[in-house]
């Protein structure tokens, strides 16, 4: 196609439309072709290439469920309040309040302020890892040859700025970050042990119970052992749902559990939300 | 022979402190007491957005526990500290910080009034033009936190004693902050905070 002109780079530009990469969000996201039976409208959906991210505002209630197509994607994942970045996931109240470092079903997500971000309504993959972080420029240079967004091997962290950048936050907002379907346990001594993925297919949904800023960044868990940067698409589809209320089985599960639930309920409240 | 310049501060039950420690010194934490956690979060002094990080720690050494050898890691994956003796044998590095809001749900909402790690590392921060946001998650030197093999986790009575003694050598120049632990609904300081000691050594006599 002729290039040389404004008219023909125009048509050649226009003529990509309806391209379709194996990689990529599908707006509006309810031309999706295969939702979930249980969800409803589609409000997200997106394949995230291995060595992407992305990021979305999502509101309370919200399902978000992350696929792991062929069992290598590793869902690096930050969670905010919308528009108070402020209040933020804390990795260490969370597994710390739940007296468990793993993460599944069941578990909730905290913020640093008493309250539940996010609640893991279903998991079917049990590969989880709330300890080792993603990973940084100086490792994947040192692991791959090169950690920068744009080179074949990015690392998380380079990800997680510039999706926070681009919504309003800095790097020094970033704190650890929880990582799913690449899996790590901790034996009697401290030590490690990477148990890897639980295989193509598996998926994690979580429930949205404040609005939230999510950042993604799919790539390998910083403590894979294999010398190849391996990392394949994650699927990514958000559905409008529930907050957790009183009657849920979840709001009820622990004591700390449901004193969580009230503050983000009182919160809610005070602020005329509920 | 040259006798080491040193600085030493005792910090009072409860309390926080903080200092700059310059490249090649060490600074020696006594639990002067026993049993006392000690809460503290490593910033490179000159690019505070260059911070300790738990996770780039914990795979970095493939394990959670510190002692001997450990390097603590930033969020870029470069050295801040390294334990060069350490007499208790395990530190934390999961638990993070105690605050009024995590108390509200570990205990119940009767902690609301007490004191906090948080409050303490966000006022002694605040000093030096650090917020809330560059609170992360933190070392609990002392503290004594298993994990089992359900992955069952929590604060269990402390190893230490009296007169054990850390010390971590600065790798670039370093701030520290610490909050000298005043939880008394755990067993982290068995109940009772207690006084703790930060000996600064000018590395190039000690």
């Amino acid at each position: 196609m002729e290039t040389a002109t404004t008219f023909g780079a125009r048509d050649h530009a226009r003529a990509q439309e309806g391209a379709q990469a194996e990689a990529m969000p599908v707006v509006p996201a309810t031309a999706w072709p295969d939702p979930p039976r249980e969800a409803g409208p589609l409000v997200w959906a997106e394949t995230v290439a291995g060595g992407n991210y992305t990021h979305r505002a999502l509101a309370r209630g919200t399902e978000l469920r992350l696929t792991d197509l062929r069992g290598d994607a590793c869902a690096h994942l930050l969670l905010f309040v919308a528009d108070r970045p402020w209040e933020r996931l804390n990795v260490a109240d969370t597994v710390k309040v739940q007296w468990n470092a793993y993460l599944g079903e069941g578990k909730l997500l905290l913020s640093d302020q008493g309250r539940v971000l996010a609640s893991v309504v279903a998991d079917s993959s049990g590969r989880h890892d709330a300890l080792c972080g993603t990973s940084t420029l100086v490792r994947n240079t040192a692991r791959y040859g090169d950690g920068t967004p744009q080179s074949a091997s990015p690392a998380g962290r380079e990800l997680f700025k510039l999706a926070a950048l681009k919504n309003g936050l800095e790097p020094r907002d970033l704190p650890p970050s929880l990582s799913f379907f690449q899996g790590v346990r901790v034996g009697e001594d401290g030590a490690l042990e990477f148990t890897g993925s639980a295989g193509a297919g598996a998926s994690l949904t979580l429930r949205a119970e404040q609005d939230l800023t999510v950042l993604i960044a799919n790539v390998p868990h910083p403590a894979d052992p294999r010398p190849e940067y391996t990392s394949t698409p994650l699927e990514v589809l958000a559905w409008k749902g529930r907050a957790t209320a009183p009657g849920d089985p979840l709001w009820e599960a622990s004591p700390e559990g449901r004193r969580a639930f009230l503050n983000t309920a009182d919160f809610h409240t005070a602020r005329g939300l509920a | 022979m040259t006798v080491p310049t040193e600085t030493t501060s005792t910090v009072p039950a409860r309390a926080a402190w903080s200092a700059i420690v310059p490249a090649g010194n060490l600074l020696t934490i006594t639990d002067l007491h026993g049993n006392q956690a000690v809460d503290f979060l490593v910033y490179d002094a000159r690019d505070t957005t260059v911070r300790y990080s738990a996770p780039d720690t914990i795979h970095g050494q493939g394990g959670i526990f510190l002692t001997t050898g450990s390097v603590l890691l930033s969020n870029e994956h470069t050295p801040l500290m390294t334990v060069v003796a350490d007499t208790c044998g395990r530190h934390d590095t999961v638990g993070g910080a105690c605050s009024k809001e995590s108390n509200t749900l570990r205990y119940g909402h009767h902690t609301w009034s007490q004191h906090a790690c948080v409050d303490n590392f966000l006022a002694e921060g605040a000093k030096y033009g650090l917020g809330k946001r560059d609170l992360v998650s933190n070392i609990n030197w002392y503290m004594n936190v298993p994990v089992e093999a359900d992955g069952t986790l929590g604060i269990v009575d402390g190893i230490s004693s009296p007169g054990l003694q850390v010390v971590l050598r600065a790798e670039t120049d370093v701030l520290v902050l610490v909050s000298n632990c005043p939880q008394i609904n755990n067993p982290c300081n068995g109940f009772d905070p207690t006084p703790v000691e930060m000996t600064i050594t000018d590395g190039a006599t000690a």
